[in-house]
């Protein structure tokens, strides 16, 4: 009965996710170029080159552009999640402890999360043209949309922009859950709002933290819209994995854009992998009981600290 | 200072469980709070809404007022709007190529979503939290994974230029999204009408559609919004499968608005092509935002 109301899940999973996979893997091991057979005769086409593909990414002459990608992917990822966490988070407190405006709040929070990204690429665009009103208000004259520095900085004020709200509501969710007893208890053993907010929220609203930073951390190690609309392609300052891997296949060298989406993939894959294992997100939330448990007892040891 | 008493710790877990938990809180603050409390809203809404409210503002320039800083338009125009809806441009087709894309995703999804959801959150099986991690882990799959082999199997098909290569590999984000928002969401609703309809004879079958399907059907709407809101917003997928004006979707266009006169970018008609994509979604957002805020976070906070 499971199987029957699963599969047709499972074969649509298979088709649209496992065999491109598989056919990345497959692909990434020829190569596009054209060269000379034994006999002195140009062939056009593909040639199986092993792990060719990969040595040239990492050892060849064009490795500079791999490593520049990998290096932009990797701090535009940590910049905007950790920028994202602490904005998301002021938010949240700032949300929790607004009654009246709390509905219109909600709305206005939503608003940069339903922009469509290259809208939003398009929308900073605009506010970062050498005229624009970035440049106005902050009496500079800055070229955001070139490359360099600036463009980089730019990319990052859009980004924090779209999705810090977005954290902010998961935690806002996470706050709510924690009983007003907790902080109570806490005040009248002397706790002021600063030793609660550490002591009590911080440790309470770290399952739901976590989760949505490890949301956000992997679909910004796979940003492409936000500096393909907002720069454009084929500038090395905002050049990402994804952007690589996609301008590759443009210019029909499927072999080495497969081999960067591998590598792309097995980097989300790690990142993953290290985030829960060392921090302990749970992502599933099978465990419903137990984090029940665990809840109550985390929100006791917190509600103990604060007020020592 | 001591210690929390057993009370105390008593109350705290009493509290958990207790219905309330969830209920606005009342804190007495002096007049200092109220005014942290109003400037924190105003940052958030200022953060929030500065950058979209500049967007509106600047659709409805006219061209020659486009790089004015004031807080209104000096002159109020259309002329960007009819810019966008113009024969060149042709932003209506594309509205309507990201309407059938995202509409038919997003039904596929739910259909499909809504049978692996049921038996993972009602059936009792082997391995099934090992199913449902591997679906969650789909879903973090960088999308060009799945863009640059398709883009290949597509182009040998021939299906570059249709709707079916935007939509099949849209699947591969909005199945995962729909089998874990609908899962979360059934594993809360009770499981007591369905046993009792089943005593008094229903099959398994009618018990799903009878009972369970309408009281899980605000979670679908819900989860159909978010589909449809991140299918929508879609765009690696969409600018790889169609280089063809007549059957791109309304992102990808908006990315290539060029206009009469190639000395300048068409920043107007910019505008007011994020504003025409981006109002359907806004007022959705307004009206269901309970709802999409309940379906975003669940699954971070069972």
């Amino acid at each position: 009965m499971a199987t029957l109301l699963l599969s047709p899940t499972f074969i649509v999973l298979v088709l649209v996710i496992v065999y491109p996979l598989l056919s990345a893997v497959y692909q990434s091991l020829f190569s596009a170029e054209s060269g000379l057979d034994a006999d002195g005769f140009v062939v056009e086409g593909e040639s199986f080159v092993g792990l060719g593909n990969y040595a040239d990414i990492f050892a060849g002459a064009e490795s500079g552009r791999f490593y520049n990608a990998l290096w932009n992917t990797t701090f535009f990822t940590f910049v905007t999640v950790a920028l994202e966490t602490v904005i998301g988070v002021a938010f949240a407190v700032a949300m929790n402890r607004a009654f009246k405006g709390r509905a219109f709040l909600r709305a206005a929070i939503l608003i940069p999360w339903a922009i469509p990204t290259a809208v939003s690429g398009l929308l900073w665009r605009w506010i970062f043209q050498s005229n624009g009103i970035a440049n106005d208000l902050l009496n500079t004259q800055v070229l955001w949309t070139a490359e360099g520095f600036a463009a980089q900085v730019a990319v990052i004020i859009a980004e924090v922009w779209k999705t810090a709200p977005f954290i902010g509501l998961l935690v806002l969710a996470g706050m709510q859950l924690i009983p007003e007893e907790v902080y109570e208890a806490a005040k009248l053993d002397g706790a002021n709002a600063w030793k609660q907010f550490v002591s009590i929220t911080l440790p309470l609203v770290r399952p739901a933290l976590l989760v949505a930073v490890l949301f956000r951390l992997l679909d910004a190690l796979r940003m492409f819209d936000l500096p393909f609309v907002l720069i454009g392609p084929r500038k090395s300052s905002v050049e990402t994995l994804s952007i690589l891997a996609w301008d590759e296949s443009n210019q029909l060298q499927y072999g080495t854009a497969s081999a960067f989406a591998i590598i792309l993939l097995v980097y989300v894959a790690l990142i993953a992998f290290v985030f829960i294992r060392v921090l302990g997100a749970d992502v599933v939330g099978d465990a419903d009981k137990q984090a029940e448990k665990a809840a109550r007892k985390q929100a006791a040891r917190a509600a103990k600290e604060a007020g020592r | 200072m001591t210690a929390l008493t057993e009370r105390d710790l008593i109350a705290t877990s009493g509290a958990r469980t207790g219905a309330d938990a969830r209920s606005p809180r009342k804190r007495t603050r002096g007049v200092g709070g109220a005014i942290t409390r109003w400037v924190g809203i105003a940052i958030v809404a200022v953060y929030c809404l500065a950058p979209f409210y500049w967007m509106l503002v600047s659709s409805f320039r006219t061209t020659n007022d486009i790089f004015d800083t004031s807080l209104l338009p000096t002159t109020w125009s259309l002329e960007s709007y009819a810019q966008v809806f113009d024969s060149s441009n042709d932003f209506g087709r594309s509205l309507l190529n990201s309407l059938i894309v995202a509409g038919t995703t997003t039904i596929l999804a739910l259909v499909l979503g809504i049978f692996a959801a049921y038996a993972i959150a009602r059936l009792k099986f082997r391995f099934k939290s090992g199913i449902l991690a591997v679906i969650i882990a789909t879903s973090m799959f960088p999308g060009i994974a799945v863009v640059v082999p398709l883009l290949r199997l597509f182009t040998d098909i021939g299906w570059i230029n249709t709707y079916q290569a935007m939509i099949v590999p849209s699947l591969s984000f909005a199945i995962p999204l729909a089998v874990w928002n609908l899962t979360t969401f059934m594993k809360q609703l009770p499981h007591d009408l369905e046993q009792a309809a089943m005593i008094d004879g229903c099959t398994k079958w009618q018990a799903f559609t009878k009972i369970l399907l309408p009281l899980a059907a605000p979670g679908v709407f819900t989860t159909a919004i978010l589909t449809f809101i991140h299918s929508w917003n879609e765009f690696i997928i969409a600018l790889s499968m169609a280089n063809d004006p007549a059957i791109q979707t309304a992102t990808v266009a908006i990315s290539k608005f060029t206009g009469a006169s190639d000395f300048q970018a068409p920043f107007g008609a910019q505008m007011a092509a994020g504003v025409v994509v981006t109002i359907p979604l806004m007022i959705v957002v307004l009206i269901f935002q309970r709802r999409i805020v309940d379906g975003l976070t669940s699954g971070a906070t069972k």
